[in-house]
C-alpha cells in the first residue's frame, strides 16, 4: 500500500496541449506536453518568459483546462473534476502565485490567517501564535498590521508563502518565490524550504528564474522552450545536452559554472 | 475568408458571445444564490456590505428623493391648478413616488454608487488572482465574496426605497402645501385616499427585482472581467467592464420598471 502510493507520480502530464486567443489568432502554448512529478521531490520548472510556466502550474490546480490531454493529481484527472471533489482535490496544495496574489481588503495577519480560520478549526488563540510563528520566521514581525499595498514586492512574496505553507499542504507549487527578493532573503527562503520540506515531506513544483542557485533544491529540472519540454535531473544533463537552445539557455544562465567546465572539456 | 462570408461569421460568432456570456451569468447566479445555503455563513462581511450598499446610500438617496418630491410639488401644483384640481396633489406625488420614481432612482443611484464599486473591487480581484487564491485554499469565492453582497443589496434597497418615498412626499409637501398654498387637510386626505395596498406592494416588488437585477450584473461583469469581448486587459479591463455594469444595470432596471408596471398594475 505504502509503496504503492509513493510509486505513483505526485502530478502527471500526459499528452497537454494548451492553446490561448480566439479564432484566427489562436496561439499554443503547449504542445503536447508529457513528465511526471515525483512525490516528495522538487521539481524546477525553467524557461524564458511567456514560455508557460505560470500556465502549467495553472493547470495543475485546474484554474485553467487543457484543450487536450489530461493532468493528474494522485492519480486524479483534475481536467475532469468540478465542484466538490476539486476543491477536495485542491486542500492538497499550497500555493505562491507570481503576483503573490494577497487579498487587498485584509492586513498582512488576516492575510496568513484566512485559511486557518476559513479550513481549520483552531482557536483564535492557536491561530494567533501559528500566525506569529511565521511571521518570525520570515522576518515580518512587526508588519502583521499592514496591508498588501504597504509592503515592497519581496515581502508581499514571503507574506504569500506564509500563507501557503500554513494548511500543511502535500505539494506546494511557487511561482517565482524569490523574484524580487535580495541574495540573503533569497537564501533564507531557501533555507525555509528546504526546513519545511523535511518537516512536511510535501512534492514541490518551483518555477524559478534564480538559475543556477535553485538547481540546489531541484531534484528534476524542466526547461520549458516554445511548448516543448526537456526534463533533466541534474545540471550536469543540461551541460551536455546537443539541443542548441538548451546551450544557449546553459551558456546564458548557468555563467561561470559552464565556462570552467567547458575548458576543462 | 470571401467577402459574402464574413456578415455572416460575424453574425454566428456575435451570437455565440452573447449566449455564452448570457449562460455564465445564469451559472454565476445560481452559484450566488447557492452560496446562502453554504456555512459558514459571513455575518461580519454581510453587515459591511450592508454598511457600504446602505447607510452609505442614505445621503445620496435622501438628496435625491428631497429634490425630486420638491420638483414634483411645483410641477403637480402648476399643471393640476389648470384643471382647478390642486387637491388632488397629495395622491399624485404619492402614487408617482411609490410605485415609480421611488424604486427606479433608488435604484439607479444605488448602481451608480455601490454597483459600480462592488464591479470594480471583484474586477481587480479577478485580474490580480485573488479569487484564483481562494479557490486554490478550497474557499468558495461565492460563499465568500458574492452572496453576502447580494443579501446586502436585497436587504437595503427596499429599505432606501421607502425612505426615499417619505422623504419625497416630505419634499412636495414642502412646495406644494407650504410654498404654494395647497391645503394640508386635501394633501394628506387625497394621499391616504389614493394609495392602496397593491400600490406599496408594487413598489416594494420592483424594489426588489431592481436590488436583484443591480447586484447580479455589477458582481458578475466584475467576476467575468477576463471573458469579456472587447473589454482589454489589467487596469483598462475594470474601468471598461465598470462602465458596463452600470449602463447595464440602468437599462435593465429601466425594461423591468416597464414590464413589471405592465404586469402587474
Ligand atoms: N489568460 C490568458 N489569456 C491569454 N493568453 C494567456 C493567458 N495567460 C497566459 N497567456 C499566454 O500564455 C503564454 C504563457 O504565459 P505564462 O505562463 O504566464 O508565462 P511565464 O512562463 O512567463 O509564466 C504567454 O504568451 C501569455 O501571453
Ligand atoms: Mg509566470
Amino acid at each position: 500500500m505504502v509503496t504503492e502510493t509513493e510509486s505513483t507520480p505526485a502530478v502527471e502530464f500526459i499528452d497537454v496541449v494548451k492553446y490561448f486567443g480566439e479564432w484566427g489568432q489562436r496561439h499554443r502554448v503547449l504542445h503536447g506536453v508529457s513528465y511526471s512529478v515525483p512525490r516528495g521531490k522538487t521539481t524546477v520548472i525553467a524557461g524564458g518568459s511567456g514560455q508557460g510556466k505560470s500556465v502549467t502550474l495553472k493547470l495543475v490546480l485546474g484554474l485553467l483546462k487543457p484543450d487536450s490531454g489530461r493532468i493528474l493529481v494522485d492519480g486524479q484527472d483534475v481536467t475532469r473534476l468540478g465542484g466538490r471533489k476539486l476543491r477536495d482535490l485542491r486542500m492538497k496544495f499550497g500555493v505562491l502565485f507570481q503576483g503573490a496574489a494577497l487579498f487587498d481588503s485584509l492586513s498582512v495577519f488576516e492575510n496568513i490567517a484566512l485559511p486557518l480560520r476559513e479550513r481549520t478549526r483552531l482557536t483564535e488563540q492557536e491561530i494567533e501564535e501559528r500566525v506569529a510563528d511565521t511571521l518570525e520566521t520570515l522576518e515580518l514581525t512587526g508588519h502583521e498590521k499592514k496591508f498588501p499595498a504597504q509592503l515592497s514586492g519581496g515581502m508581499q512574496k514571503r507574506v504569500g508563502l506564509a500563507r501557503a505553507l500554513q494548511l500543511e499542504p502535500e505539494i506546494v507549487l511557487f511561482d517565482e518565490p524569490t523574484t524580487g527578493l535580495d541574495p540573503v532573503m533569497t537564501q533564507d527562503i531557501y533555507n525555509l524550504f528546504r526546513r519545511t520540506q523535511e518537516k512536511l515531506g510535501y512534492t514541490a513544483i518551483i518555477v524559478s528564474h534564480d538559475i543556477p542557485k535553485v538547481f540546489d533544491l531541484a531534484d528534476q529540472i524542466v526547461l520549458l522552450n516554445k511548448g516543448e519540454i526537456d526534463v533533466f535531473t541534474d545540471v550536469a544533463q543540461i551541460k551536455d545536452s546537443e539541443k542548441p537552445y538548451i546551450r544557449e539557455f546553459a551558456e546564458m544562465t548557468l555563467g561561470d559554472l559552464f565556462e570552467a567546465d567547458s575548458k576543462k572539456g | 475568408m470571401t467577402f459574402w462570408v464574413k456578415p455572416f461569421f460575424y453574425l454566428g460568432d456575435n451570437c455565440l458571445y452573447l449566449l455564452a456570456d448570457l449562460g455564465r451569468m445564469g451559472i454565476f447566479l445560481f452559484a450566488a444564490l447557492a452560496g446562502l445555503f453554504k456555512r459558514p455563513f459571513r455575518g461580519k462581511e454581510l453587515l459591511k456590505q450592508l454598511h457600504f450598499i446602505g447607510a452609505g446610500s442614505i445621503n445620496v438617496v435622501f438628496f435625491t428623493a428631497l429634490s425630486t418630491g420638491m420638483v414634483l410639488g411645483l410641477q403637480g401644483v402648476y399643471t393640476l391648478q389648470k384643471f382647478g384640481a390642486d387637491g388632488m396633489l397629495g395622491s399624485g406625488v404619492a402614487l408617482t413616488l411609490i410605485m415609480e420614481l421611488g424604486p427606479i432612482l433608488t435604484a439607479l443611484m444605488v448602481a451608480g454608487r455601490a454597483g459600480s464599486a462592488m464591479c470594480a473591487e471583484i474586477g481587480i480581484m479577478r485580474i490580480s488572482e485573488q479569487i484564483d487564491a481562494l479557490e486554490c485554499m478550497a474557499i468558495d469565492p461565492f460563499r465568500y465574496l458574492i452572496t453576502p453582497k447580494f443579501l446586502a443589496a436585497i436587504i437595503s434597497v427596499p429599505l432606501l426605497t421607502a425612505m426615499f418615498d417619505v422623504v419625497g412626499i416630505y419634499g412636495g409637501y414642502l412646495t406644494g402645501v407650504q410654498m404654494m398654498g395647497v391645503s394640508s387637510g386635501s394633501f394628506f386626505n387625497g394621499m391616504m385616499n389614493s394609495v392602496s395596498n397593491h400600490d406599496i406592494q408594487l413598489g416594494l416588488i420592483k424594489s426588489f427585482v431592481f436590488a436583484f437585477l443591480l447586484v447580479w450584473i455589477s458582481t458578475g461583469r466584475g467576476y467575468f472581467v477576463l471573458q469579456i469581448r472587447g473589454a482589454g486587459f489589467g487596469a483598462e479591463s475594470v474601468s471598461k467592464v465598470t462602465t458596463q455594469a452600470v449602463v447595464l444595470s440602468s437599462i435593465s432596471v429601466l425594461i423591468f420598471d416597464y414590464l413589471l408596471t405592465a404586469v402587474l398594475l
